[in-house]
Formats: structure tokens, sequence, C-alpha cells
């Protein structure tokens, strides 16, 4: 437990330090919305029926783009070898890396997605749903990453092939964050959409750290 | 498991892939001469649907294909990855491309089908989304395996990934039963017997008899062609190092 907090401190200091490159993310997350309403035009109505889907595949897009550096950088410079040889479970680096990429690339996604909801002109019934929402579905998207993550290290265009790979598996948790702010703001039951993206949360708690680790051990032979 | 690795052996596996693979070639051809002469002569035309339900023969067994296919990879993916056993990759990468063409086939008849019945060529349905997603885990594995120039690396890379990717195949399949859809649910294989007439039901069987056929039989080609391949590769960097 020490060693895993010791891990993510580490994490955050050096993505502090670097400065700018979390924060690039909120700016692409930003743009990524507000071209929108340059492209279907400003009409209330259109944006705040779509705002929703657009703040949540936002959301994802840009949660992918910082993924590539999760393991990326620690495996060119060898301490990642270095972590997996440590008395540490490599499964347990991979959550700590993991819960530091969420810090830095989850959370500010959602403290800036209300801003972007009034933007889209969004039902104020819909934004804490939304917070709520991408509370929840946003641990997924990183866990589920840090799998793509660990498979591409050393290939060929690495970017472009974690896009293949991540953003099929992203679909589930787009589909019912989604839907759990449109129930909110159609006046609906939205509990449930939010307790199958817990469920999503809690089963790829499970599962992408040893998913990872594979793929971290292969990479690393 | 002793059975297992009797045909890890390559060599053996070659002997065994020669005298099986005509046979799938002329099991193919004939279940396929027969389903298709079925289809479009014996089998009544839909009452409802009229001639169109005939493109059925093709879609239905086309949408099993693609499950099965990805089943196999992922079933020879754990394989290659638990026990090492070098022809589970081989046969993990060979089924990847005949699977992706079965889901594109799939996709594309249930689009023509789809057309004159429900009046688009598309709809964001359950089934449909999730046979999509199935394409897109295709493809990515398919790219995976060409990324790396370690083949090594490559094959233990996507084997995670068809494991990874191995929960979308329950989702189809029970996709129709979860959510109230368009697309109609399971007819042919549910509990109290098929709901299907059996002059429809032979044709069907017949042609994805067929088409399990033609998966064995182009199977066997690239595995066989890999393994030559390798052979080749082998042979040739003896020849550089040998000088």
């Amino acid at each position: 437990m020490k060693q895993f907090a010791f891990l993510v401190r580490r994490d955050l200091s050096l993505a502090f330090r670097q400065g700018m490159d979390s924060l690039l993310v909120v700016v692409f997350f930003v743009i990524a919305v507000v071209l929108f309403p340059f492209g279907v035009g400003p009409e209330p109505g259109t944006l705040s029926r779509i705002a929703a889907g657009v703040i949540w595949v936002a959301a994802l897009l840009s949660t992918m783009l910082s993924l590539e550096r999760l393991f990326q950088t620690d495996y060119d410079d060898g301490s990642l070898e270095l972590l997996a040889l440590s008395s540490l479970p490599l499964e347990v680096t991979v959550l700590a890396k993991v819960t530091a990429h969420w810090i830095t690339s989850g959370l500010p996604l959602i403290v800036a997605a209300p801003v972007l909801a009034v933007l889209m002109q969004m039902d104020t019934d819909g934004f804490l749903v939304l917070v709520a929402a991408l509370l929840l579905g946003t641990p997924s998207l990183s866990l589920i990453g840090a799998i793509g993550a660990a498979l591409i290290l050393g290939s060929r265009r690495g970017g472009v092939l974690l896009s293949l790979l991540v953003l099929p598996l992203y679909i589930p948790v787009l589909i019912f964050g989604v839907s759990a702010v449109d129930a909110a703001i159609g006046g609906y039951e939205f509990k449930a959409q939010l307790l199958i993206l817990g469920g999503f949360f809690i089963g790829t708690l499970a599962l992408a750290p040893w998913a990872g680790a594979g793929g971290l051990r292969q990479a690393l032979e | 498991m002793a059975d297992l690795h009797r045909f890890a052996n390559p060599t053996r596996f070659l002997k065994l892939a020669a005298i099986i693979q005509p046979w799938a070639l002329a099991v193919f051809l004939l279940s396929a001469a027969i389903g298709l002469y079925m289809a479009f002569f014996t089998a009544p035309a839909d009452y409802q649907q009229g001639e169109s339900a005939r493109i059925m023969y093709v879609h239905v067994p086309a949408a099993w294909m693609a499950m099965f296919c990805y089943t196999v990879m992922a079933v020879a993916s754990a394989v290659s990855l638990i026990w090492k056993h070098p022809l589970a990759d081989v046969s993990a990468r060979a089924s990847a491309p005949v699977g992706a063409a079965f889901t594109f086939l799939a996709l594309a008849t249930g689009s023509l089908w789809g057309k004159p019945m429900w009046g688009t060529w598309w709809v964001w349905d359950a089934r449909l989304t999730s046979v999509l997603v199935l394409l897109f885990l295709y493809i990515g594995y398919m790219a995976l395996q060409g990324a790396f120039d370690d083949r090594v690396r490559a094959a233990k890379a996507s084997a995670i990934l068809a494991l990874v990717g191995f929960v979308n195949v329950p989702i189809i399949k029970f996709s129709v039963d979860w959510w109230n859809t368009l697309h109609q649910p399971a007819s042919v294989i549910k509990m109290g017997g098929s709901s299907i007439h059996p002059s429809m039901l032979w044709p069907l069987l017949i042609m994805a008899i067929a088409f399990k056929a033609y998966y064995v039989w182009v199977l066997l080609v690239r595995m066989r062609a890999e393994l030559v391949a390798n052979k080749v590769r082998i042979l040739r960097l003896k020849q550089v190092h040998g000088g």
C-alpha cells in the first residue's frame, strides 16, 4: 500500500513538473466540444439535444490521447523494467499508474464538463448526472486504456493503433454514460444507467490491471 | 493435455492437414451446391418478406461464422498464452482475416436485406452495433499483428487483445434478447425447439455446414502457408549465416 501510494505520488509529481502536458488534454477536450456549435450550427435546440453525446465523445477522445504516454516514457527510459523487478506485483503497478493517469486526465475533464455543458445549452437537470456519470465512467476509460497502452509498447505507429484497439471497447461506457444524462434531462429514472456504469468500473477494476500487467510482461521480455 | 501436445508438432500437423484439406474443400463445394440449390429453388418464399428472405441463407451462416471465428481466435490465443502451443498462434492469426471477412459479409448482406424490409440500410440497433464493434475488433487485432517487427511479441500482444475483446461475443449473442430491437430474436436455436419451418431450416443448416467447411479449408491453407513461410525464412537465415 505504501509502495502503491509512492508510485502514484511519483507519477503525479512527474506530471505536474511537466506542467502543460496534462492541461493540454483539457484544452483538447474544450476545443473538441467547441467545434460542434460551428459544425452543426448554434441553434440552442440542436445543441442541447446533442450536448451529452458530444461531451462524452470528446471525453473519450481526450482520455485516449493521453493514454499513449501512460507507459511509453517509463518504457523508453527503462524505469518500467525497474518497476517490474521491484517487490510490488506488476498488477498493482498498473493500478497505480492508472490512478495517476485518472487524476491527471480524468479528473480535469470532470471539472471542465459542467462549463462545457453550459456552452452546449444542456438542460440544467442533466448537470449533476453528467458529473456523476463521468465520475463513474472515466475510471473505466483509464483502466481499459491501460490494456491498450501496454499492448502497443514498442510497436510501430503506436498512437493510431491505440485508438483502433481502445475505442471499440469504450463504446459500452459511452452508451450508458449518454443515456444516463439523456434520461435525467427527459425526467426519467437514471439510476439503472449509473449502476451499470458503476458495474463497468468494478468489472474493469478487477480485470484490467491483470490484462495490462500481462501486456507489460510480454513487452519487457 | 498429452493429446493436445501430440498435435503441437508442426510436421505431424502438416501431414494431418494435407489429409483433411481436400475433404474440407469437397464438403464445402458439395454442401454449398446443395444448400444454394435448396435456398433458391426448393425453399418457399417467405409469406411476409417474399423472395428477399432468401438472403437469410447467406446472412445467418455468415453471422454465425463471424462469432465462431472470433471464439476460435480467443480460445487459440488463450492456449498459446498458457501452454505456448506453437500452432495456436498460427491458427489464431490465420482465423482473423477469415472472421473479419465473414463479419463484413454478415453486415453487408444484412444491410441489403434491411433496405427492402426495414426501409433503411442501417439502424443503430444493439445487434448491428455489436457486430460492427466485432469488425473493429478484428481489424484492431490484425493491425496489432502487423505493428511489431518481432513476431513473438506480435503474437503475444494480439493474443491478449483477442481475449479482452471476447467480452463482445456474448453481447452479440444475447443482444436481441436483452434489448428490444428491430433485428428479430433468435429463432433457430432456442428453448422448446426451432420456430423456423423445416423447408427453410434445412437449406440454412446445409449452408452453415458449407460455410464451416470453407472456414476449415481456408484455415488449413493459411496455416500451411505460414508454416512453409517460416521454414523458408529459417532456410534463408541459415544460408546467410552459414555463408
